[in-house]
């Protein structure tokens, strides 16, 4: 008990003296998270809706079954395969990303690409079969159509963002392998907890988490203000 | 028709009471990588738990981890390698008594061509201070480990300060294996454990030796020596196995198993990662 008291104290004397190695890691964490995120959903949504609205894509037995795997997989594992294409030896090896945030971002966005397809899928196959019928019925485009799916379906969409959100913030394994955890340049959070639990400063380690949870309950506030404004209109 | 029902429990009874007896006791080990990455415990381990019928469950982790771990007395014995730190952990009573075990040493590790040109220097504070005035990259482990302590110590002998600041000096807080294969990548300069670097060595394609040889008695710098102690952890924290952990110090600083220590590696790497360096193997 007298750590996580501790604890707390260390988190309030960090956020109080803007330490600027903090700055730099929070920093970085939402500059990674957010430029992640918004690659998922510029990728993901658009796909997402395009597999929720087609009734008869050839391969869709096996694609969506895919989608969801990917929901599943161990971060690790991506940042494994993306380690092995920017490595020296690897094809993108000449980009030298490897160790940059870059790496971290390419990491993140494919750590969520699958929650953001397969969750927005699901929030469109939610919606009343009779619903696009009724639509095209009325003489509206694809686009149009597209667009009124993806009003209906805002509140699964909504979900969608917030998982992918949920996932590139807590995410340490990958961005570990690709970032380097380098201080000042490619360390974030959750990589920081790592450290600093390894080296046995335990109640630091957990001030870290506060902070990081500060942030993750922030975000998700702003989030759902936005959601909620937005379904009153 | 009550006998045979009495009878049956009364067995039951005293084959758990076998099962229980016969159960290892369990010593909780916190070690660092360099130890269990090496493979040494995996060789050595067996024959204390056939011997004692115990069973190491072994915590590798860094050093400051290792420490912290025996201060809040959630492990029964320490195997760490950062001296000076070791004798502050006694001092402070959380352990009972530091035995010397074996040692090793440390190499400058960098890129082939050698921007800062360190190779063949015989001590790491020249060629620290050499990287620091080329300002090529140098690649520290940043973790509080045993190593890191070492290489804090190398850059204020070097005249430097022990944290160097600058785009060159990247601190990871990784571990070993990941802190090579990062200045692999990145043509950088790193200080490590020589057992560590020979037993991943095949993975790299830049990294080689460029100060302290090719093996330890051609390392001419004593700084680079890396003893490691053992330290059971005192009793008074509660819940902790002092007695199985002396026998686990005894067994370890035997004649037998220094030996084993010793042969340890000698067949792969063509030299023992360890060199035994107990009281009892040196009044041999």
């Amino acid at each position: 008990m007298e750590v996580l008291f501790e604890a707390l104290l260390d988190a309030f004397g960090l956020i109080i003296d803007l330490d600027p190695e903090l700055r730099a890691i929070v920093g970085l964490t939402l500059r990674v998270t957010g430029i992640g995120l918004v690659l998922a959903m510029v990728l993901g949504i658009p796909i997402g809706v395009g597999l929720g609205l087609s009734k008869r894509i050839p391969a869709a037995g096996c694609v969506v079954p895919l989608i969801y795997t990917g929901m599943g997989l161990p971060p690790v594992v991506v940042g494994l395969f993306v380690y092995l294409f920017l490595s020296n030896q690897g094809p993108l090896g000449d980009f030298r990303w490897l160790f940059t945030p870059t790496a971290m971002i390419i990491a993140q966005t494919i750590i969520a690409l699958p929650l953001v397809i397969g969750l927005t899928l699901t929030a469109i196959q939610s919606i009343d079969p009779m619903l696009p019928l009724q639509v095209r019925a009325l003489g509206a485009t694809r686009g149009q159509l597209a667009w009124t799916m993806l009003a209906e379906a805002r509140l699964g969409l909504f979900a969608a963002i917030v998982a992918a959100f949920g996932s590139i913030i807590s995410e340490v394994g990958a961005v570990m392998l690709v970032g380097g955890n380098i201080a000042g340049e490619t360390r974030v959070l959750t990589t920081a907890i790592v450290l600093e639990t390894r080296k046995g400063n335990i109640s630091l380690a957990l001030a870290l988490g506060l902070i990081l949870l500060g942030l993750a309950f922030l975000a998700n506030l702003v989030m759902y203000r936005l959601q909620v404004q937005g379904a009153s209109k | 028709m009550k006998h045979p029902l009495k009878l049956l429990i009364l067995a039951l009874l005293l084959l758990l009471t076998a099962c229980a007896l016969a159960q290892p006791q369990v010593l909780r080990l916190a070690t660092t990588t360099s130890t269990d990455n090496s493979g040494l415990l995996e060789a050595i381990l067996p024959d204390f738990e056939k011997r004692y019928n115990a069973q190491v469950d072994v915590i590798a982790v860094g050093t400051g981890q290792a420490l912290s771990l025996g201060e809040a007395g959630d492990v029964d014995i320490i195997l760490v390698h950062a001296l000076s730190r070791e004798d502050e952990f006694v001092a402070n009573q959380h352990g009972t008594e530091r035995f010397d075990v074996m040692y090793n040493d440390f190499v400058l590790v960098g890129p082939e061509d050698d921007p800062a040109g360190v190779n063949g220097m015989l001590l790491a504070q020249d060629a620290l201070a050499a990287i620091a005035a080329s300002e090529a990259t140098f690649a520290s482990r940043g973790d509080d480990s045993g190593t890191h302590t070492k290489e804090r110590g190398l850059w204020k002998v070097a005249g430097l300060n022990a944290d160097p600041q600058g785009d060159w000096y990247k601190s990871l807080g990784q571990g070993m294996g990941d802190t090579l294969r990062f200045a692999d990548e990145t043509q950088a300069y790193t200080l490590t454990d020589r057992g560590t670097f020979l037993a991943l060595q095949d993975g790299f394609s830049n990294l080689v030796v460029l100060v302290g040889g090719g093996n330890i008695a051609e390392n001419q710098d004593p700084a680079l020596l890396n003893p490691y102690g053992v330290i059971p952890i005192n009793p008074d924290k509660g819940d902790i196995n002092l007695d199985l952990a002396q026998d686990f110090v005894e067994w370890l600083t035997s004649v037998d198993t220094q030996a084993a220590i010793e042969e340890f590696g000698v067949e792969t790497f063509g030299q023992p990662l360890f060199y035994p360096d107990s009281q009892a193997w040196n009044d041999r």
